[in-house]
This record gives structure tokens, sequence and C-alpha cells, in this order.
């Protein structure tokens, strides 16, 4: 496992989590993510051969609940807070070219 | 100081019921204690004065109709700013949601209304609750009311301050790996977090789903015991919380604890304990002998706390809960896109990829930008095994020690916290060192367990210490009755801060 997080892979998490990153920050990400990173491979040190992986503290399955239809929001409630809507639609820019 | 702001919400409530104070001037009692010492604190994001009075007058107008107004009938309180309310906004201390008002209510807060609460308003926190000092929340750092140059903790410090400084009765808040606890400890007040799936968690903005759980902050156990019975219980608005009825904590909390075994886990008063905080538990240690307890060593192995080379602490359960937390933390907040709600970019952009990733550098602080890219990182292909999956092994681990300990005791009692109350800005700029700051209370939350807070007094330089108390799942009735009884026996409770000393 590599401990060296170089700017580049800075870079493409970035892209990964959707978020921009100016030039300063990848600097300084690359250092600190690098830093946690390495701290996160305390864990090789252990022996977890035998260990089911658990995901959850409560072992509970397949919650059902009763097939009874109910309201959910209105347009109007779940558009309520849209940052730009047009209608009943969420407003975003062209996604598909023109050609 | 106003009667009104020394009395219990327990005490408080039934002053109200009996109509000897009305809740209208309870509530009138907390606004004007909010309009003078909130400027020191910055406790809260909003403070929503007209719709609790309003609400005060109609607790008022039941009881004056003969009506039982509910068990918090009239208690001001307030909740942190991540439970979503269809009153005022739900911020999580972030530019992403600063506008954001929720269509619907949390079922917690919704109990507590039910209950005949009066919500005075919404505490601050870190962002997205990711922090342990309340500093890097979007509007300004909330100040530890014992010493407004140092942090209250987080990342429910806002209401960890408000309760310590008198803002309102009780808060509620949100552990994920100690985001209750360790302020509560900070602060000198009392913070508990069930089990997980006691509470419901619908309407608490999600940030590490197996982790996440609401609960009490409160001046005293019994406020504490009072809380947890109003919010617990299954909902069908959470699938994850647990369907079983929850026992009457506060019926239950003056019985006896003879002969009850509390266990100390070796790993937990390793040399890497602070001399004081190590005091206090051992002095708490003695009192709950004389109370007729037994007093048995347990062992955590994987939870073990260590000072490396460098006199840095350092802990399995830190790492593997961070990758958890990370992991989960980058698939929840991927839903804040600038598209259905929350911040969106004013500047122009060519593509909606774009769109997304501008809004979301602009909208997203530092510390909660660090932990979607981390969780995206451990998450994706190559690494997967080598981080999340060794983490969820490293987890069950975890839990087993905690199986294995409750196998030879009833509790655990152990610390919340490696230090009190550090300065602002001391530990900002190293965010590994801040996330040590939850070194003993982040296990608790990989094995689901409820644990509870408690002041056990001062340090030298006159700061809270806290103590924590643990129990096996659903246990949440024997770990109040532990805390109430150090807190019976005299130990220390309804702390006074320096700052309304004068």
């Amino acid at each position: 496992m590599s401990k060296t997080i170089d700017i580049n892979l800075v870079r493409h998490v970035g892209k990964l989590s959707r978020i921009e990153l100016t030039d300063e920050q990848v600097q300084t990400f690359a250092g600190q993510l690098a830093s946690i990173l390495e701290y996160f491979d305390k864990l090789q040190e252990l022996d977890t051969e035998d260990a089911e992986p658990m995901a959850h503290a409560v072992q509970l399955h397949n919650v059902f609940g009763d097939d009874e239809p109910a309201c959910s929001l209105r347009p109007d409630e779940a558009l309520a807070n849209a940052p730009q809507r047009d209608g009943d639609f969420f407003k975003v820019p062209k996604v598909i070219g023109d050609s | 100081m106003d009667e009104i702001l020394s009395l219990s919400a327990l005490e408080l409530r039934d002053k109200i019921a009996a109509r000897e104070i009305s809740a209208v001037e309870a509530t009138q009692g907390y606004l004007d204690a909010i309009e003078k010492t909130e400027p020191q604190v910055g406790a809260f994001t909003q403070v929503l004065a007209e719709r609790a009075q309003e609400r005060a007058g109609e607790v008022d107008k039941r009881l004056a109709a003969g009506h039982d107004a509910g068990p918090l009938a009239g208690v001001p309180m307030a909740v942190k700013d991540n439970l979503a309310t269809p009153f005022g906004r739900t911020t999580c201390s972030s530019k992403m949601l600063a506008e954001f008002r929720a269509p619907y209510c949390a079922t917690a807060v919704e109990k507590l209304e039910a209950a005949g609460a009066v919500i005075l308003g919404k505490t601050n926190m870190d962002e997205f609750a990711m922090g342990s000092s309340t500093e890097t929340s979007h509007h300004a750092p909330t100040r530890n009311p014992w010493d407004t140059a140092r942090v209250p903790g987080g990342s429910s410090g806002g209401s960890a301050a408000a309760v310590a400084a008198r803002l309102c009765a009780a808060a509620l808040g949100s552990d994920t790996g100690g985001s209750i606890r360790q302020p509560a400890a900070l602060c000198g007040v009392v913070g508990f977090k069930p089990t997980y799936g006691r509470v419901s968690r619908f309407g608490l903005v999600a940030f590490g789903s197996s982790l996440d759980q609401i609960g009490p902050m409160t001046r005293d156990v019994s406020d504490c015991a009072l809380l947890t019975n109003v919010i617990s219980g299954h909902d069908p608005k959470d699938s994850t919380s647990v369907p079983a009825e929850p026992p009457d904590c506060l019926a239950e909390i003056d019985q006896p604890i003879e002969n009850l075994r509390i266990g100390l886990p070796a790993e937990f008063f390793s040399d890497a304990l602070d001399d004081e905080i190590n005091a206090s538990i051992r002095q708490a240690v003695e009192v709950y002998r004389s109370a007729g307890a037994r007093i048995v060593e347990v062992s955590l192995p994987h939870s073990r706390v260590d000072r490396d080379a460098d006199g840095k602490l350092s802990s399995y359960a830190v790492a593997c809960y961070y990758i958890v937390a990370m992991a989960e933390a980058s698939s929840n907040l991927a839903r804040y896109d600038g598209v259905h709600y929350g911040h969106r970019t004013a500047e122009k952009t060519s593509d909606i990829v774009e769109l997304y990733s501008r809004s979301r550098a602009e909208g997203f602080g530092e510390e909660v930008k660090r932990r979607i890219m981390l969780g995206t990182y451990t998450l994706s292909a190559g690494y997967y095994d080598a981080y999340y999956n060794k983490a969820m092994k490293v987890r069950r681990l975890i839990k087993n020690d905690f199986d294995a300990a409750f196998e030879s005791c009833d509790v655990l009692l152990c610390p919340t916290t490696p230090t009190t109350a550090f300065a602002l800005g001391e530990k900002t700029d190293d965010p590994l060192t801040m996330y040590m700051a939850d070194i003993y209370t982040i296990s608790v939350n990989l094995a689901g367990l409820p644990g509870i807070s408690i002041p056990a007094g001062l340090s030298k330089a006159g700061l809270p210490i806290g103590m924590q108390i643990v129990g096996p799942a659903l246990s949440e009735s024997a770990v109040l009755r532990v805390a109430r009884s150090y807190e019976a026996a005299g130990g220390a409770s309804r702390l006074m801060p320096q700052l309304l000393k004068g």
C-alpha cells in the first residue's frame, strides 16, 4: 500500500469526490491525507484472519414496513429548497451537448 | 441567579405543572439569559424566540384547562442543528445548508414537543458533526463557558455549552464517535449516547449511519433519564431502530447498585492516561466501592490507548473508527449536489459535473472535504480491502472485546477524554491530533453500546473532568443508575461554570 499520496492522486480523489480543489488545497491535502492514511495502516499490525467483517452494530435483517399507501412530500415541498427550479422541475445546466 | 435558571429540567417541569411558574415565564427567563450570555458563548446557530413563546403559551393554556401537558411541560430546550425541524433552518453549521428549511421533523424533536418541551433554538456544531471542538462550524466557534479561550468540545459543542451556561434547561446532541460525551465532559454536564437504534435517527442529518445516535445533554443524571424516556423507542421511519420496548429509566434511577460489577478496562488506564483524570476516576471507584459495587478489572485489547515515541496518543480503535466513519460520510454526503437543495455555485458552469464540483467546493469546509476525500479513497477499487474491509474486521474484534468484558462485569467505568478542554486553535492545524480527542469514546460507537459521560470534578486549573460509564446493548437503565449513584453520593453535578460566577 502506498503511503505517499502524490498531488496527482489528490486531484484524482478530488474528481471522484466531485470537489474542485485549488492548487494550494491539493498541496495541503496531500500532506494531511498521507499522514492520516499512514495512521490507518496501523490496523495492518492486527491479525483479522478469523474476524467476520462487521458493518453494523445491530443485527436486524429484512425490516419490512406494512404495505399501506401513505403520502410522500408534495412537489411544492420537495422543490421548496431547490436552488433553481422551473415549474415542477429542478433546473440544471445543459447535460447533453448540441451536436 | 434567577430561580428558573437554577432548576433542573425535572424540577422546572414540576413547578410548571403545579402552576407555580408559567411556561411563558420559564421560556422568557431563558430567552433573557440567552440575550445576556449568548454573545460570549455562541452556542446557538438560531434562537427561535417568537415560536418558543407561542409554544410556551400553548402549554400554559393546556395546564389552565386542567390537561396534562406532558413529561416535559414547558421545559425550554435546545436541539443540535443537524436535527431536522420544520421550523427555522437546519444548517448542520455548514454553508452548504445555510438556508435549508427541512420539510419534516426529526422523530426525536417531535417527541420532545409532544412531551411539552419548548424548543428555544438550534445549537452550533462542527460542520456536519465532523470535529471534536465545534471549530469547524461555518458560523463561528462556540466557546467553553468555563474558559472562553477554550473549546467546548464537539461536535455537539453548542448543546453542551448551552446546558452548562444555563441557556437552556436541557438539550439534544448527536454522537457518532463521542460527539455528545466528549463536549459534555469538557463543559461539565451530563451527556448520554444511548444504544445504537434505541432512539430513531429519522431526521438526523446522516454522517456515519452505522454509528450516529441522538441523545440528551443535561445538568444532572435524572434529567438525562427523563429525556431518554421521552426520545427512546422504535420508529417505523427508521428501519435500524430497535423494536424493543424501552425501560422507564427515571423510575429505576435510584435503585441501589449493591453487588453490581463495575469493570475497569486496563487498556484505558494505561500510562497514556492523564494523571488528574485518572485521580478523579480512582476517587469515583472508591465512591462505588462504598456503595457496595464490586470492582473488577477487564480487558479491551483492541481499544488500547497508547502513547507513541513522540508522546502522541494512539489506538487501533481510532484508525478503525475514522476509516468506517469517513467511508460512510463520503457516501452520505454525495447527496449535496447543488441541485435538489443546499448551496449552488453562483458561477456559470458548463456542465453538470462542474456544477456539482464547484458547488461542493464552495459549500463544504476543509474538514468535511478531507473526510469525503479519504472516504472516497478508502472505498475505491484497489484500496477497499486494505482499508474499509480491514476496518470492518477490526470493528468485529473491538465488539468481541466488549462482549467478553461484559461476561465478568455489568458496566464499564472509564475516562471520557484524554484531556480537559483545550485552547481554541490548538489542534486545528493537525487533523490527526484532533481525532485523538475521541480516543476513549469511539469504540463505544463501533460496538453500538450505550455510554454516558458525567462530571467527575474539576482539574487544578478549574476545568471539568468527565468520566464515562458504558453498558451492554440496551442497558440504558443500568448505565443511568450507576451514573446517578455517583451523583447521589455527592459527586459533581449541576456545576456552575466560571462565566456565570462573573
